[in-house]
């Protein structure tokens, strides 16, 4: 990736973590750690890889995205509200009561949501049959999924990972947010997942591992998934849970946590300075 | 144990309780999908490191262990979300455990509108329903600190399946602690002759009771019963003040479609029609908001408890 390109999207990046950060610090409680650790991956699909309209959220052409932690909705709803899919001062009504901007992703309350989530597992065979469908519709997009370490212990996953195999779901790019962490612990400690890479493989998957914090490795891993033509590709992201939140980064107690507005401009501006480096 | 009323949230008496159960019966295990942080049983695995078992983010598979266990003797308490233990685990529930006639204790945190941030997909309305239609399946929602107590006991003691209702957060304490408190009958915390509030689980019967004050106050004499066993009903009780007071209304943190009150009219309308209403939600999803506004969004507040009651004394 040209430095350029590179230095654009990480301070997009950097954007998009201090919008989530104030998102959720005006509420005052939420799930920061999940959140945090997927804005690379999340900034490198919206703002280079996928075609979408934020004009027209509901294009039948345009690529989609299952974000299957859907606990991570908040990092999306800034990028959303970044993209003009709505106002910026929606994001301070995240979760009171009556808003569109609910804790987990819903397409039916949230411009620009394709998929609804909440329930781990569900959003993996969702994913699946919106690529299917678009397939059987003659609609060339791409189908993008995000999955959690944690979630990948769900059993549906891998009956949904079965079934993209078998049907030869090119177009399905899936990235699991491999952060180590979920709410009991390390996910080694809880559940292990490992040989992750050899699991999905097994399951007839195109697997890449990178950097997820890297948005070179994270654009270049999703080229070569795009030049799979006939099996479905995971990209096995090493990130860390909170990246960027300094009070919670790498911290199991990041998943949900409480953390005033004040605390909040803090890490904004802790976040800025490692901007300015 | 402290004394129960020293307890400020309601999942700090299920582990305890838990504790103490497994310090008794060395078959006593228990189980959870990645929640133990969120439903306060630490200390237990801490206890018991051989005896918790975290199965991950899969509750089809816990509940299935749990029957496995069951079957190896064992008495598996097994908790998470009340929307994923009876949603997502419905079928191994109903057919491990209970068409199996194993012996799985299923534990659902976070009942209805208590969900609040985690929202829709997260808030539990439907679970009474669904757990009411499994087969001789016992079905309980405790509303303070000591009735939670003597019915995990109980639970524990039960030659078969039960689907427990349990807050996290918060706690109430109602009764004494030589309170007696039976599985599968309800508790008069007041005696009426206008009106008839059957409720059930924390939410609600704190509202009944401020309802009782509130139509107490305007000159209606109302009767409010804690009905912490929502199967099997306790049908002589209900009977009892249906005749008595010949107006009933059943107020449920929950879907009014096969929960509480649909239990409670089914037995009246065959056996003693009475002029009923139920408060609950009426049909809906959840959605995210705190647990004041969830309240008054979907109707389960002490004032609707009153106007309901109003309306039937009307009625006579
Ligand atoms: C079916 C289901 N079970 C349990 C939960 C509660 N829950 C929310 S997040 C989470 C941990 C998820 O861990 P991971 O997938 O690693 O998420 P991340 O680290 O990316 O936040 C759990 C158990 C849920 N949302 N859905
Ligand atoms: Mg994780």
């Amino acid at each position: 990736m040209e430095a350029q390109e590179r230095a654009a999207l990480e301070d997009k990046a950097r954007t998009i973590r201090k919008m989530t950060i104030d998102e959720i610090g005006y509420l005052g409680v939420g799930h920061i750690g999940g959140a945090m650790s997927v804005i690379d991956i999340l900034t490198v699909l919206y703002y280079k890889v996928m075609k979408i309209d934020a004009e027209n959220p509901s294009w039948e052409e345009r690529d989609k995205l299952v974000v299957s932690k859907g606990h991570a909705g908040p990092a999306v709803y800034a990028v959303l509200a970044d993209k003009g899919y709505f106002p910026q001062s929606w994001l301070h009504t995240l979760n009171i009561g009556g808003t569109n901007l609910p804790s987990h992703c819903d397409m039916n309350r949230t411009p620009g949501i394709d998929f609804t989530t909440g329930s781990l597992g569900q959003g993996t065979s969702a994913a699946m049959g919106i690529a299917l469908g678009d397939r059987m519709k003659d609609i060339d997009a791409y189908t993008y999924l995000i999955i959690g370490d944690g979630e990948s212990q769900e059993g549906q996953v891998w009956e949904a990972a079965m079934f993209a195999a078998h049907y030869r779901l090119g177009k399905m790019i899936a990235f699991t947010d491999f952060n180590k962490m979920q709410i009991d612990g390390e996910v080694a400690a809880v559940m292990g997942i490992e040989d992750i890479m050899g699991k999905w493989s097994g399951f007839g998957w195109h697997v890449q591992r990178i950097d997820g914090h890297d948005v070179g490795q994270i654009s270049d891993a999703i080229a070569a998934a795009q030049q799979e033509q006939e099996r479905p590709s995971m990209i096995i992201c090493d990130t860390i849970k909170g990246k960027g939140f300094f009070p919670g980064e790498g911290k199991v107690g990041s998943h949900s946590m409480a953390f005033d507005y004040a605390r909040a401009q803090e890490a904004i501006a802790q976040l800025e300075q490692e901007g300015s480096r | 144990m402290k004394a129960l009323n020293e307890y400020t949230d309601m999942r700090a008496v299920y582990a305890d309780t838990l504790i103490e159960l497994a310090g008794e019966d060395e078959r006593v295990v228990a189980l959870d999908a990645d929640l133990i942080a969120a439903n306060g049983t630490a200390e237990f695995r801490r206890l018991y490191p051989q005896r918790m078992i975290n199965v991950g983010v899969a509750e089809a598979n816990m509940v299935g262990v749990a029957a496995g266990l069951s079957s190896r003797g064992f008495i598996p308490f097994a908790s998470t979300f009340g929307c994923f233990a009876t949603r997502r685990a419905f079928d191994q529930f109903f057919l491990s455990a209970n068409y199996a006639r194993r012996q799985v204790k299923l534990i659902g945190t976070d009942p209805g509108v208590t969900a609040q941030f985690n929202g829709g997909t997260h808030m539990p309305f439907c679970d009474m329903s669904l757990m009411r239609v499994i087969p001789d399946l016992v079905v309980v929602d405790a509303a303070d600190t000591v009735s939670l107590y003597k019915l995990l006991r109980q639970v524990y003691a039960h030659p078969g399946c039960v689907y427990m209702r349990m807050h996290r957060k918060g706690a109430m304490t109602i009764y004494e602690e030589d309170q007696e408190v039976t599985l599968g009958k309800g508790i008069v915390i007041s005696d009426g002759s206008d009106v008839t509030l059957i409720a059930s689980g924390m939410v609600m019967v704190a509202e009944a009771i401020k309802a009782e004050q509130l139509l107490s106050a305007e000159g209606i004499s109302a009767a409010v019963i804690d009905m912490h066993t929502i199967k099997p009903l306790d049908e002589e009780l209900v009977g009892t003040y249906a005749k008595k007071t010949r107006a009933v209304v059943t107020c449920e943190n929950a879907q009014r479609i096969g929960g509480l009150g649909s239990a409670v009219s089914e037995y009246l309308s065959e056996s003693c029609p009475t002029r009923m209403r139920r408060v609950g939600v009426h049909d809906e999803f959840g959605e995210v908001g705190t647990q004041q506004y969830l309240q008054e969004r979907f109707g389960l507040t002490a004032e609707k408890i009153v106007s309901a009651a109003k309306e039937l004394i009307a009625l006579k």
